[in-house]
């Protein structure tokens, strides 16, 4: 993998402008001049609401959708007019769509006799991915005896076998139950490492995204709301929309005056470097100190939740809207107790007022 | 690549069927290069055609009222019921509807005719009420509606109407607001299958009919083979081509009604044993109904058909044999025409595969998905209506579309005339419609998706519809063929125009030995009669055994039941 380390930067992928409409001109575009690029053995998330045009996203480049505007490019080549089977990309379906009438090795060998590799290849590709999966032995059982996992694995070993330059995951572990859910994530990466595999995967998933991905991409009713790493993503979300997706909602109206934000629920200190004005403000959930009643902001506790590693208690100030505040097991006060806020200013983000 | 399959069977439909069916009724309203409209009121003020156009109506209806009386109680113990013996009751039941016309008359001579079965026993005749018409139109159409109804019911979910049932619902209340509501459009379906079906009947009524009773098809084929009544036979044909189109267009409606989402579940889940006397009752006056109705008649007809004048013997068989026996109007022996029925039947089925295939597969190409919305629903729209043009031969009178055969395709550069393949052409058309209703559900329950991923795999289109359609339509397209074999075999209104008098098929053989005085020639109508019945009976039996093992998996395959469209 050192040996190619130089040539990883190039793009592998690249999207631009690229726009699907579907129903009425003049509707709200399915992808809206949507620019994205993926570097080779790069893994990229692309995470949102259903809805936003994710799947799309994945069929234009598959070839399945034919975009109204923009280019898709693979390795520098634009695939304008190139048909879907020449494209030489993997697709793993939402729900697996293994062909029915054949048995296991018959789905995972499709795409070599597509290419037309010798049987023998055939039989040790097949093989050899099976194991790769988890599924030593399989090849010759049918498709409707697989469990879930199963037939995932068997999905995910289908699109590997032709060796396509780009993966594509549409929703890979979607309908699986949580734990294996979480044990597949971390298999998936580990393999895809291993392989080389340039990954563009979608989900709404955002654990599955987060454990999955190198760069997370959120996506917003067809465009792009903001695009990082998945730590970057999860402290700086970007505009409202991103943070209340990833389940924030202390999200208040507020003018930056210096240091400090004036707010509904008074004065929050605010990151250096920012400008006056303005602007929405969330504060995350970490970062909504309690302290005792007489200090600080006070508020009434209006629920507690409990989450295993903390609880999270909704909290009722006597001006402006509720907040949320996570706090430690054995600090957790009762329903109905009366505490006071104060706010750290590490957990504050500036969100981009132009949307959301 | 939607349109290059649409041409083949555009160009044979253009061919083959608009361009004789609109040159008869032009030739019919056209009088020195000038249209004559006002025929039309002439014609349709005619107390004589009123009276065919009333009987046509109320006779349909009645019939339609009766199937779905006597058929529905059926379709609902083929549906919740399981018993021993239920899938060779259900390949018997569908026999009726693959028999000839010609032989469900001939059946109904023998049971209710005179010198019939029961003129022998009780002395009782029906052939000269409108009762033997209407029971053979249920025997016929018995199977449309227990395959229609039935199908969708036991594919019903129980557990909907035990819902019901928890949230207070009685038993009859749970049926009425949850199931029949369901079922409704099948039903809808089956019985404007039914109607069309008794509507353009002709065979039946040509033969239990008499002088007294006559069905729009039947006087269209008076007014143009007895009569040379042009300008007649073109207003009928027009009628009947309107109504058609509105029973059609009444149907496709139904039918996309039930597409609406249900939930469906496998049949095989659905069906128990019955319970309690009441089930028991039902069950058994089912299987009595069926004895009776279906089954009886074609006893009789095998029996009549071995009843010789010295005792049950092979006389008719053997008679059939020679040329010399029979009557002089026959230039053959009466058996070359099973000879003849089996060649045409099986070049009328490759035709009809071949053209009814390629419309299937245009019919469910994806819709392209390039230009913007506007143009889609145009493609949308002209998908319909290339698929209920294919439906049209079923009820466009077959008797118009035989005489305009002859008199369009006589001329170069299509001069077919002393042609063989003029037959088998006409059979194909009257063929098309099964094969597209066929395959098409097939073809559509097959996942976009699952082409979709095989050609992200790399598989051309081509490769796509070898690789995934064809493995899962092998079946259905042998389905298909026997239906079109069957139905190219009992094909009577065209054909009996066009069969040249030294090649006749078996039906037209049937008619003219009915049609002539003599214990022979009936004994030997009888005996062509079970001949034919045993061919279509065996070709049906056949298909039942090729019929699709309901698909388990969870690829997303939907049970599926290839009657389930008529």
């Amino acid at each position: 993998m050192t040996a190619q380390a130089g040539s990883t930067a190039r793009e592998l992928l690249r999207l631009g402008g690229v726009t699907v409409r579907f129903g009425a001109p003049g509707g709200r575009p399915a992808l809206d001049a949507v620019d994205l690029d993926v570097a080779a053995q790069e893994i990229v998330c692309v995470l949102g609401p259903s809805g936003s045009g994710k799947s799309t996203l994945l069929r234009v480049v598959a070839g399945l959708q034919q975009a109204d505007a923009g280019d898709v490019l693979l390795e520098g080549r634009d695939q304008a007019g190139v048909p879907t089977h020449r494209r030489g990309v993997g697709l793993m379906f939402q729900d697996h769509q293994l062909f029915p009438q054949r048995d296991v090795a018959g789905n995972v060998a499709f795409g070599l006799r597509m290419r037309r590799s010798a049987r023998a290849e055939q039989e040790r590709t097949v093989a050899e991915l099976l194991d790769l999966v988890g599924l030593p032995g399989a090849q010759r059982r049918a498709v409707a005896s697989l469990s879930g996992g199963e037939q995932q694995r068997v999905a995910l070993a289908r699109a590997l076998a032709p060796r396509p330059r780009l993966l594509m995951l549409d929703e890979p572990l979607g309908q699986l139950d949580r734990g294996l859910r979480e044990r597949l994530v971390v298999e998936l990466r580990r393999l895809f490492r291993e392989l080389g595999t340039t990954v563009l995967a979608v989900t709404h998933d955002q654990g599955e995204a987060f454990a999955l991905a190198d760069r997370v991409v959120v996506m917003q009713d067809g465009r792009i709301a903001q695009s990082g790493s998945p730590l970057d993503v999860w402290q700086r979300p970007a505009t409202e929309f991103v943070a209340r997706f990833l389940g924030f909602d202390n999200v208040v109206e507020a003018t930056v005056q210096g240091e400090a934000a004036v707010t509904p629920w008074g004065k929050v200190p605010v990151p250096e470097g920012t400008s006056d004005g303005p602007c929405r403000l969330l504060v995350r959930p970490a970062g909504v100190r309690l302290t005792s009643a007489e200090n600080g902001l006070p508020c009434t506790v209006a629920a507690r939740t409990f989450r295993g590693t903390h609880v999270a208690l909704l909290l009722q100030p006597a001006g402006g809207p509720q907040m949320e505040a996570a706090c430690p097991l054995r600090e957790a006060p009762e329903t109905g107790a009366r505490v006071g806020v104060s706010f750290a200013a590490e957990d504050v983000v500036v969100l981009d007022a132009s949307a959301g | 690549m939607r349109l290059g399959l649409m041409a083949v069977p555009l160009a044979f439909f253009a061919l083959f069927f608009a361009y004789p069916v609109v040159a008869i009724v032009g030739r019919g309203l056209k009088d020195g290069g000038q249209w004559q409209l006002g025929r039309l009121g002439t014609v349709l003020s005619d107390p004589d055609v009123l009276h065919v156009l009333w009987f046509t109506l109320w006779q349909a209806a009645a019939s339609t009222g009766l199937t779905l009386l006597i058929a529905l109680p059926g379709a609902y113990v083929f549906a919740r019921f399981d018993f021993p013996g239920k899938q060779l009751l259900r390949a018997v039941v569908a026999v009726p509807f693959v028999l000839p016309t010609v032989v469900v008359g001939a059946a109904f001579l023998a049971l209710v005719g005179r010198g019939g079965l029961l003129d022998d026993l009780w002395g009782v005749r029906l052939d000269t009420s409108v009762w033997a018409i209407l029971l053979a139109h249920v025997f016929f159409n018995y199977a449309v509606v227990v395959r229609t109804v039935g199908g969708l019911w036991s594919q019903l979910d129980p557990r909907q109407e035990e819902a019901a049932r928890v949230l207070g619902a009685g038993r009859f209340a749970a049926w009425r607001r949850v199931t029949l509501p369901a079922l409704g459009p099948a039903v809808a379906a089956a019985a404007l299958m039914v109607f069309l079906f008794t509507f353009t009947s002709f065979g039946v009524v040509q033969i239990l009919g008499g002088p007294t009773f006559s069905t729009l098809e039947v006087e269209i084929y008076r007014q143009t083979a007895d009569f040379l009544d042009l300008p007649t036979a073109a207003v009928l044909t027009l009628v009947q081509f309107a109504a058609v189109l509105g029973l059609l267009a009444l149907h496709a409606w139904t039918v996309r009604r039930r597409e609406s989402a249900l939930r469906l579940v496998d049949a095989s889940q659905t069906a128990r044993r019955p319970r309690g006397r009441g089930q028991w009752a039902l069950l058994w006056s089912t299987l009595v109904v069926i004895a009776v109705l279906l089954v009886l008649p074609l006893a009789v007809l095998v029996e009549r058909s071995f009843a010789g004048p010295g005792g049950y013997g092979l006389v008719f068989y053997r008679t059939l044999r020679s040329a010399a026996a029979a009557d002089s109007t026959f230039a053959v022996a009466p058996l070359d025409a099973v000879g003849n029925s089996l060649a045409y039947a099986a070049a009328a089925t490759v035709i009809a595969v071949l053209v009814g295939g390629l419309a299937a597969a245009a019919l469910t190409r994806p819709a392209p998905r390039t230009g913007p919305a506007r143009r889609t629903s145009m493609a949308g729209r002209l998908v319909r209506g290339f698929d209920a043009l294919l439906m049209l031969p079923l009820g466009v009178s077959a008797v118009t579309v035989g005489f305009g055969f002859l008199i369009t395709l006589d001329k170069p550069p299509l001069d077919l005339r002393d042609s063989w393949w003029l037959v088998p052409l006409a059979q194909a058309l009257v063929g098309v419609p099964f094969v597209v209703r066929t395959m098409l559900p097939v073809l559509r329950a097959v996942d976009g998706r699952l082409r979709e991923a095989a050609a992200v795999l790399g598989a051309s289109p081509w490769r796509v519809w070898r690789e995934v359609d064809l493995p899962m339509v092998r079946r259905a397209l042998l389905i298909a063929a026997g239906f079109a074999f069957a139905v190219s075999l009992g094909e009577f209104g065209a054909t009996v125009f066009i069969a040249r008098p030294d090649h006749p098929t078996l039906p037209v053989a049937v008619a003219r030995l009915l049609g002539r005085a003599g214990e022979l020639n009936y004994g030997q109508a009888m005996a062509l009669s079970t001949i034919l019945m045993v061919v279509c009976a065996g070709a049906l039996l056949a298909l039942e055994r090729i019929r699709p093992q309901p698909r388990t998996g969870s690829a997303g395959g939907t049970p599926i039941d290839h009657s389930g469209e008529f």
